[in-house]
């Protein structure tokens, strides 16, 4: 049970570094709502610093990969997110083509060259 | 499974609307795209030693994929409680003009703002695309129902995929938990890439993961932050460049 809990510290953390700095936005756009222009140029900034950050974070599970994905040689594991990527486009854009066929390729991958 | 007719009586209480809203999620193709994002989570929650109440409760008390991903990765690589907090704060200022975009869609003369706090609280991208599609389906006086009974049931699809995620890393193969921890990168990856229609966005997605592993060579503790902020920055650029030439 104690597994299933895990450290109460951990939730503590939680509460700081996920919860309230993420329900901020909500919370503000259910008090100001209205007169925000979605096209403004700060919003285009705002919106493109975050995607960056997202993609980061993408580059930062396959360069510096958490717990199994370790095991995965790091050529494979580029070479996965590539493959996918030209799935993606090859199918117009199709998010199912792209995961499946990253996903085939790192098993392949595995299988031949363990 | 098309919504019954707008004078139907299956809209006439708030609860069956609800459940018109539940029922909603088996037709939409995002909740496929969500199953297999939040199965990727519980096993890289598991995998970066997070219990799994700790998992199921950052989905129910975040409720944003990409907060939930930084909150892991960062936090599980080492990182300050700061540092993950400011990139989370960053992450989530898109949900602003999500929620001012998706409210007046249900707001009625009658609504108190508390009506919408769930409703608030239940918007990521997810929903708030679902929302402009069905809701026109949906008389007025039942959409708060509605889009609470769709993010409850889309919130009970995660959290099953959390759970399934989780156990399985604890106890698959290391391939196949490999391949589940894949699943993260890879859906994120595209679902951002099929968002992105802006020249910023598409130049922020390249430029942020090819920027990333760069400041990673400094190892300052805040490489998620400034390469972000970094790539983000030259994007814009790029998207002031274009618009003025």
């Amino acid at each position: 049970m104690s597994d299933f809990i895990g450290d109460w510290h951990a939730l503590l953390i939680l509460l700081v570094a996920g919860v309230i700095p993420n329900q901020i936005w909500r919370m503000l756009g259910l008090w100001l709502g209205g007169g925000i222009d979605e096209g403004s140029e700060l919003l285009i900034w705002v919106r493109a610093v975050a995607t960056a950050i997202l993609a980061g974070v993408i580059a930062q599970i396959l360069v510096q990969p958490p717990g199994a994905l370790a095991s995965v040689p790091p050529v494979l594991r580029y070479g996965a997110l590539a493959a996918g990527f030209v799935a993606f486009v090859l199918t117009r854009r199709s998010i199912f083509a792209g995961v499946v066929c990253g996903e085939i390729v790192m098993l392949a991958g595995k299988w031949w060259f363990p | 499974m098309p919504l019954p007719p707008l004078d139907s009586p299956q809209w006439n209480s708030s609860f069956r609307a609800f459940l018109q809203g539940v029922k909603s999620v088996a037709a939409t193709i995002l909740a496929a795209v969500l199953f297999a994002t939040y199965l990727g989570i519980g096993a890289l929650a598991h995998d970066s030693h997070f219990s799994l109440l700790w998992t199921l409760l950052s989905t129910i008390l975040v409720w944003a994929g990409p907060a939930q991903i930084i909150v892991i990765t960062t936090l599980g690589s080492g990182a300050t409680v700061i540092q993950s907090a400011l990139a989370v704060t960053v992450s989530a200022v898109r949900l602003f003009p999500m929620v001012v975009s998706v409210l007046p869609l249900m707001r009625t003369p009658t609504t108190k703002r508390w009506h919408l706090i769930l409703v608030a609280h239940f918007t990521a991208v997810t929903l708030w695309v679902e929302c402009h599609r069905f809701l026109p389906q949906v008389p007025r006086d039942r959409r708060i129902a509605f889009v609470h009974g769709l993010g409850f049931g889309l919130l009970c699809v995660t959290l099953v995929a959390n759970t399934i995620g989780y156990l399985l890393a604890a106890n698959l193969s290391q391939t196949l938990d490999a391949a589940i921890l894949l699943l993260t990168p890879l859906a994120f990856l595209f679902s951002t890439a099929r968002n992105s229609r802006e020249l910023a966005d598409v130049a922020a997605l390249v430029l942020g993961v090819l920027l990333y592993p760069l400041f990673a060579l400094m190892n300052s503790g805040l490489d998620v932050l400034l390469s972000g902020v970094v790539a983000g920055t030259v994007a814009y650029g790029i998207h002031r460049a274009r618009a003025r030439a």
